[in-house]
């Protein structure tokens, strides 16, 4: 179950702990994965440590929206192949307070968070619809849902993934191409390794299934709605949160 | 048949898989043609490409014949 051969797939944000799951694990099910991200050495050896076979990068910075428009064009140009799978799994945080936001830490993530994902879409779906075929993952965030203090602009952003891929499911729906959203709670990777002892079992204690999440937990989630046996779920979003928020 | 109208055609017959035949001017894409609003979206798409020509949301909405489509590129195109 859950085989990708001969499907090509642009993980975006790939060079981070959960862009390098994800594109891990589509790649073992078969999947040809384009990794795209900002830093390149990074790219270069994560392509080695797939065995340099079926997969390729393309670097991209996503808060230029002429980059995001040109990306899924330069993926499939660097596979050779057209797109069957895109996971817009790219995102920056700025966080703060409210009342010390300001304009540009709003705009920024507003912009590499939602309408870079947005531009990916458009670009990927033209193909997608007229091959009748074809899968969208919008990696998303708990705090989407249940809002966070010091995130308003991520929320926001999250939140709107939401809404985007389910208006998009219904657009793409009769060409058989899914949009769906993996929302994943706290995740240990290194950006978020350093954080302190105390508060990392203060997070894990509010966990029913007690623990932080992995890279590969939400990567899972991901390969599932990538798959065929996925045909028949679309604007849907999984929570891959460890029970934390039960929505 | 103007070179338009011909393209024009060609590019229905092949984004709709409908028989040549089918496709006269006064075809409707939606009506006779089986087109749902995807296509119809797809089709101004093709014919934006194909002709080098911006076709606004406002008069795509109005575009819903065959005709329609190749009078509205002719019209642009002699502008």
């Amino acid at each position: 179950m859950f085989r990708l051969d001969g499907k090509t797939a642009l993980v975006t944000g790939a060079s981070g702990g959960i862009g390098r799951a994800i594109a891990a694990a589509l790649h073992a099910q078969g999947a040809t994965v384009v990794l795209s991200g900002t830093r390149e050495a990074v790219l270069q050896e994560q392509v080695a440590e797939l065995g340099g076979e079926r997969a390729f990068y393309v670097t991209a910075n996503l808060s230029d929206a002429a980059e995001a428009d040109a990306l899924v064009g330069k993926a499939e140009e660097a596979a050779g192949a057209p797109l069957d799978i895109l996971i817009n799994n790219a995102g920056l945080t700025r966080d703060t307070l409210a009342l010390r936001m300001k304009d540009q830490d709003w705009d920024q993530v507003l912009n590499v968070d939602l309408s870079s994902p947005f531009r990916l879409c458009r670009a990927a779906l033209k193909g997608m619809l007229r091959r009748r075929a074809g899968r969208i993952v919008n990696i998303a965030s708990v705090v989407g849902t249940t809002g966070n203090a010091g995130q308003a602009n991520y929320a926001a952003a999250k939140a709107g993934m939401v809404g985007m891929s389910k208006s998009l499911a219904q657009e793409a729906g009769s060409r058989g191409v899914t949009v769906n959203v993996v929302a994943p709670g706290f995740i240990v990777t290194p950006m978020t390794d350093v954080l302190p002892d105390a508060q990392k079992e203060k997070l894990t204690s509010a966990i029913p299934l007690g623990r932080l999440g992995k890279p590969e937990d939400v990567a899972s989630a991901v390969l599932y709605l990538c798959s065929e046996e996925a045909g028949w779920v679309t604007g849907s979003t999984l929570h891959v949160n460890g029970g934390m928020a039960m929505v | 048949m103007s070179e338009i109208a011909d393209k024009v055609k060609k590019i229905v017959v092949e984004h709709l898989g409908v028989e040549e035949s089918k496709v006269t001017p006064e075809a409707s894409f939606i009506d006779d043609l089986g087109a749902d609003s995807l296509d119809t979206v797809e089709l101004v798409m093709a014919f934006e490409e194909a002709f080098n020509v911006e076709i606004p949301e406002d008069a795509a909405e109005k575009i819903a014949t065959v005709k329609d489509a190749i009078d509205y590129i002719e019209k642009q195109k002699a502008a």
